[in-house]
Formats: structure tokens, C-alpha cells, sequence
């Protein structure tokens, strides 16, 4: 059974279809890319799997169970985690409390526990401090605990919030744009990277992309959008070869364009 | 102001000084039966004793020695400063109860005395006659005595949050200036309807307030001197400081301050935004109604014009002046504001009338300083804007908490990278 699986998903806003009958599914370990020209709609589509927007038509299923309706918080208490297009980090707080912030279904203490301070609590908050170094240790953020996020470089701001992402301990991962803003070098580390938690471990990961170095490199599979449709889906390989999709990217001219918008 | 910077570093860096100035101020305020002057010298004295680098075993001991010997046994000889620490305390419980809400949870609130006013009236409906209205005598006869005082501080306490949940629950959507609205209209509501309700039905006994509320009891002694209520909000404020404490460095508090960072992302992480915004505003609600129940036995006499929207924002100034987020920082705006209302501006006050008396000047009465209150307040929040945005004591976020907490504290240097490095290796 696939982990997620999407079917026949719209959404319009006014006048204007981001999203149009989106089918879709993804499998469990796999690294899927959505890529596609700006505002073909990869950002509606992620945030409805996340729950921000509602879909006007279509399901959402992850695990057997519809998330179409689900409230943000709940698609997270799903194991479903992401991060942002321009990142949102909890700046004034720092890295290790970041992390621990996104820990919070996962603790047992209760609030009387809370206030006896007694050793249900010291454990649970020991525990999520010690995984959260450990998370920080494995985004390379090692050491980096006491500082506050905003004062975190670029490509540092990027690894913690992924970090965020896998405190929930997600079985999908979402990840917008993960790239973006990072130099080739950095981007070749992001790519390793992202490599590396799937195979560590075994998220399934979902992400939208521009740099197609990067999503060719990576990718088990690419499904392309272009005004709210999905035109394509495949390997790297037939997706480097599909007609529509370089044309989609590389653009045609006005005539012929209206033609394939009709048909 | 380089150069008074440097002479309060001076002084907050030398322990001998700060010893002497913690001791001999309260010996000095005792002896001088707690004027006006040596009093604020204690006040500050009890503040600088909090900044300084002595020991924290020394600060608890010379703390409670302050607080549990010297102050009241200053205050038998003068109760007027009694009542202002007392004060004091019941509005530092109040702004630690609004901080919660404003400075953790990032929600403005400007009806926070709505729910002091609702601790206060149920109280004062039971303490005194006012409940015979509704309750036939022949099955109960009130008021009730003074020892149901100390049931019904958990009580008012969970009304008054029980207010905030239902207020919290339609308005919770709504955000910064929006909330802020809604929540002051809530703060008047509650005010006209204390106001008018003495009809049908006579609940509040309207603008004529009510009188007189039983004073709490212990062991069949009646409590109702400045002293014993002094020791109920010095016992109530220390609670209040430790449960917030403990909450705020949990699970609890770092939700709240994810939401007040970025809300969406915080949905996000999983952490339930509707759950923890109520938690927050029930959480001041209840600090401010067990507070209104302390108050309407204290005062024994309460009308629906002690919660106006002024007494909202004196507190709300208090945590802004203070440092938001910060309780230490708070209880300080609270001690700076109420010093300042009962003491400094009253004293300029009399003094300037003693002057115009003796006919040395000639004051108008309309130029009385007690009046200008407000206008001070102003200058000192511009002033405070513009030289120390974030409070004089602003919020800090430091690993030494929960490195204490779960025992990790052999090298505590949360902003040095070598010796965390070194820390996390040998562990």
C-alpha cells in the first residue's frame, strides 16, 4: 500500500486554479520531487497535503487515513513534517529549544508533573534535551545549542529547521525549496544530505524543487506541474526526455500554448 | 549615562559593597520605623540584593530575613508601608498573571482586569450578604464565615479562569490589535454588568458596591490586619512565582513561545494552537481572579469602579516597564509602578502642600503631582521606549535551566563554543 496517496485534488482561488485533479502517490523510502514553472501550483499542493488549505475537490490519504479535513497540528501528530519555502524558525528562542518546541506530542509529563518537578518530568525533559543535541549533531550544528536561531547563518538556518522537521519524527518529510538561497557547494551538501536521511532513516521525502541538479540527482521520481495540472510523472530519466515538460520549462510560443492549454 | 552605567557595574560587581548596602538598609529602614526614604532604600535594596553576584544561598537567607522579620516587624510601627508592599505583591501576582499571557504566549490583552474583577465578586457574593438574595436563609445564612476564605481562593481562582476559557474560546482566532479589542470591550462588559446588575435580580448591588466582606479566618482568629494579609500575598506571590517558573521552562512554555514566535509554524511542529492560547489566558485569568478574591477581603468593600480599564493598563505598563517575558523583571515594573503611585508622588504631594502652607510657594491645588499621575507614567513609558525598548530587565533565554534541571550543569557556558564542545564530548 503506498503512504500516501493523492486523488483528484483541486483548488481554485477566485478565478484562478492552482491546483486542477491532481492524482499522486508516493511510496514508503522513496524521495519524490515536484517540480514545475513558477506558480504551477507546487506550493498550493504542498500546503493542502500540510493542512494549511483545504482542497475544493479530491482526498488526501496517508496511512489509510484521509487528511483532506485535518487541521495543520494534526497532519503533524500524522508523522507528517516539513519545512518552508523562506525559512520560519522560531528566532528569538534558541536552536536546541527549536528543536524541542517541535518535540511537544511526544512528551508524557502531565502539568501536575510540571509543577512537583518531580522525576517523570527531569526524565522527559532530559530525554528531549539529549535528542535534541543529537539532532543538532547530525544536522552539523554540533555545539551550537545555546545560540539563539537568528543568529544562525543561512545554510545554518536551512539545517535547523530541518532538524525541526525530524524532531517530530516524521514519516514523511516535506521539504520546500530545500535549496534555495544555497551556493553550489552548499547545495551539493544539501543533496547528500537529504540523501542521507532516507537512508538513515527511512523517511519517505517529498519535495518541491527549482534546481534541477539537484532533483535529477536525487529523485526516485519527479511528478511536473504546469498551471495547476500535473502533466507529467517518472523517473529522471523519461522525464528528461518528455516533450511537454521542456516545453513547459522552456516555454512555446503564445499560439501554440493557447492550443495545448485547450486540448 | 556611560558614566552611571559604569558606577552600577561597579557596584554590581563588588560582593563587600552589596553586602553591606543588603543588610544595613533593612537595619536602617527598621530603625526608622519605615519612612518614606528608608523604605524605598529597602525596596531597592531587595533589588539590588536580586542582581548581585552574591551566592544564592546568601540572597535566599538575607531575602527571607527582609521579608519574613524585618519588613513586618518595621511595619507594626508603620502599616502604611505594609499596605504598599502588600500592594505591591498583589499587583506583581497580577502582572506575572498578565505577563503569562502577554509576554509568553504573545497575545495583547487589555480586559486583563476582567478577570480580577470576577475572583473579587465571587468572594464578595458569598462573603457577604449579597448571596441571601439568590439563596434562601433558611437553607444557607450568609455571609460565610472567614474560614471558607482559603476555599475560596482555588475556587475564584478556577471561575475566573473558567471566564477566561470562554471568553479565550470565540476570540483565540483573532490576532494583535484585534485580540486587543475584543478582550477591552470583555473588560467593560464585565465592568457594566457589575455595574447594572442589582436589577431583576439585586447580584452586585450595582455602583453601590459591595460591604462588608467578611475578612478571611485561621484557627478561629480573624485576619484582618495589614500584617496578615502582607504574609497571604507574600505566600501567594511566591507560589505564583514558582508555578509559572516551572511551567514556563517546560514543555508548556516553549509551546507558548513558539506560537508567539511563528504561529503557523508552530501548528506545524504539532504543538495545538487553540489547547495552548487557552492554557495561557486561563492560566492569567485564574492568577488575577485568586488575586481578586485576596483583594475583596482585604479591601472589605468592592464596586465596580476598582476594575476600570486604567487599572488593565497600569498593569499591562507594569510588565512593559518590567521586561515582557521576564518575572523577575515584572514583579520589578509592579514594585516601580505602585512605589510610584503610593509613594513618591504621593510624598511630593504633601511636601509641596507643607510648602505652600508654610507659604514659602504657591501651588495651585490643581498642580498637586498626585494628580498627574498618568502624565508621569507616560513620560516615564516614552523614556522607557526609547532607552530600554525591551524592559528593564528583558526577557533572556539561557541553557542554565534545564542544564540545572536534569543535571548537566558540570560546565554551564551556554554561549562559549569551545567548552560546550567539550562538555558534549565527555558526556
Amino acid at each position: 500500500m503506498p503512504l500516501l496517496e493523492v486523488y483528484g485534488l483541486s483548488k481554485s482561488f477566485g478565478g484562478l486554479t492552482a491546483n486542477k485533479d491532481i492524482d499522486f502517490h508516493m511510496n514508503d523510502h522513496e524521495i519524490v520531487s515536484v517540480i514545475g514553472p513558477n506558480g504551477a501550483g507546487k506550493t498550493t499542493f504542498f500546503n493542502m497535503i500540510s493542512g494549511f488549505y483545504r482542497a475544493d475537490t479530491g482526498t488526501i490519504v496517508f496511512e489509510g487515513r484521509k487528511l483532506d479535513k485535518l487541521t495543520p497540528e494534526k497532519v503533524a501528530s500524522c508523522r507528517i513534517a516539513r519545512t518552508f519555502q523562506n525559512i520560519r524558525l522560531f528566532p528569538e528562542m534558541l536552536t536546541v529549544e527549536n528543536i524541542m518546541a517541535a518535540m511537544n506530542m511526544d512528551f508524557k509529563y502531565s502539568l501536575f508533573d510540571i509543577l512537583l518537578h518531580n522525576g517523570r518530568f527531569k526524565k522527559g525533559e532530559a530525554d528531549a534535551y539529549d535528542r535534541a543535541i543529537e539532532l543538532l549533531k547530525y544536522v552539523g550544528l554540533e555545539g551550537r545549542e545555546g545560540e539563539l536561531a537568528k543568529n544562525l547563518s543561512y545554510g545554518e538556518q536551512r539545517r535547523l529547521e530541518i532538524a525541526r522537521a525530524l524532531a517530530i519524527k516524521p514519516k514523511l518529510l516535506l521539504l520546500d525549496e530545500p535549496a534555495a538561497g544555497l551556493n553550489p557547494k552548499e547545495t551539493e551538501e544539501m543533496k547528500n544530505f537529504i540523501i542521507q536521511i532516507r537512508n538513515e532513516l527511512g523517511h519517505a521525502i517529498l519535495l518541491i524543487e527549482h534546481d534541477m541538479k539537484l532533483v535529477m540527482g536525487l529523485s526516485d521520481r519527479i511528478a511536473v506541474l504546469n498551471y495547476g495540472v500535473k502533466i507529467a510523472e517518472g523517473t529522471p530519466e523519461e522525464i528528461k526526455g518528455n516533450q511537454e515538460v521542456v516545453e513547459a520549462y522552456l516555454g512555446i510560443d503564445e499560439k501554440e500554448e493557447d492550443v495545448g492549454a485547450a486540448s | 549615562m556611560g558614566k552611571g552605567k559604569g558606577l552600577i557595574k561597579t557596584i554590581l560587581d563588588r560582593q563587600l559593597p552589596q553586602l553591606i548596602v543588603v543588610i544595613a538598609a533593612p537595619a536602617v529602614m527598621y530603625f526608622t520605623r519605615a519612612i518614606t526614604v528608608t523604605f524605598i532604600l529597602f525596596l531597592l535594596s531587595l533589588l539590588l540584593l536580586y542582581l548581585s553576584k552574591l551566592k544564592n544561598s546568601y540572597k535566599l537567607i538575607i531575602a527571607a530575613v527582609d521579608l519574613l522579620a524585618v519588613m513586618p516587624l518595621a511595619g507594626l510601627a508603620n502599616s502604611y508601608a505594609l499596605d504598599v508592599i502588600t500592594q505591591i505583591g498583589i499587583y506583581a501576582v497580577l502582572a506575572i498573571g498578565l505577563n503569562v499571557v502577554v509576554g509568553f504566549a504573545g497575545l495583547l490583552d487589555l480586559g486583563y482586569v476582567g478577570f480580577y474583577a470576577a475572583g473579587a465578586y465571587v468572594y464578595a457574593f458569598f462573603a457577604t450578604t449579597q448571596a441571601n438574595n439568590v439563596i434562601p436563609e433558611s437553607v444557607m445564612k450568609f455571609p460565610i464565615s472567614g474560614n471558607w476564605f482559603w476555599l475560596f481562593l482555588p475556587i475564584c481562582m478556577l471561575v475566573a479562569a473558567g471566564v477566561g476559557i470562554l471568553l479565550g474560546l470565540p476570540v483565540l482566532r483573532l490576532k494583535g490589535d484585534y485580540l486587543a479589542i475584543v478582550t477591552l470591550g470583555f473588560a467593560e462588559i464585565i465592568r457594566i454588568i457589575l455595574n447594572n446588575a442589582d436589577k431583576p435580580i439585586n447580584l452586585t448591588n450595582g455602583p453601590k458596591g459591595l460591604t462588608p466582606i467578611q475578612p478571611p479566618s485561621l484557627f478561629g482568629i480573624q485576619l484582618n490586619q495589614s500584617i496578615h494579609f502582607y504574609f497571604i500575598v507574600l505566600v501567594i506571590l511566591m507560589l505564583v512565582i514558582l508555578a509559572t517558573k516551572r511551567i514556563y521552562n517546560s514543555r508548556i512554555g516553549r509551546a507558548w513561545a513558539a506560537i508567539r514566535e511563528d504561529e503557523l509554524a508552530a501548528r506545524t511542529m504539532g504543538i495545538p494552537l487553540v489547547k495552548m492560547k487557552l492554557m495561557a489566558f486561563a492560566m492569567g485569568a485564574g492568577f488575577a481572579g485568586m488575586m481578586g478574591c485576596v483583594f475583596a477581603a482585604k479591601q472589605t468593600f468592592i464596586d465596580p469602579s476598582s476594575f476600570g480599564f486604567m487599572e488593565s493598563i497600569g498593569i499591562l505598563a507594569m510588565v512593559i516597564m518590567g521586561g515582557m517575558g521576564n518575572i523577575s523583571g515584572v514583579v520589578i515594573g509592579a514594585l516601580a509602578v505602585v512605589v510610584l503611585q503610593l509613594q513618591l508622588l504621593k510624598e511630593l504631594s504633601s511636601y509641596l502642600r507643607d510648602l505652600t502652607v508654610a507659604g514659602v510657594l504657591n501651588i495651585p491645588a490643581s498642580l498637586d503631582p498626585a494628580k498627574y499621575e498618568r502624565l508621569v507614567f507616560g513620560l516615564i513609558l516614552i523614556l522607557m521606549c526609547i532607552f530600554r525598548p525591551k524592559g528593564f530587565l528583558p526577557a533572556k533565554r539561557s541553557l542554565v535551566f534545564i542544564k540545572k534541571l536534569i543535571g548537566r550543569n558540570g560546565i554551564v557556558k551556554d554561549n562559549t563554543l569551545d567548552t560546550t564542545n567539550i562538555s558534549n564530548t565527555s558526556e
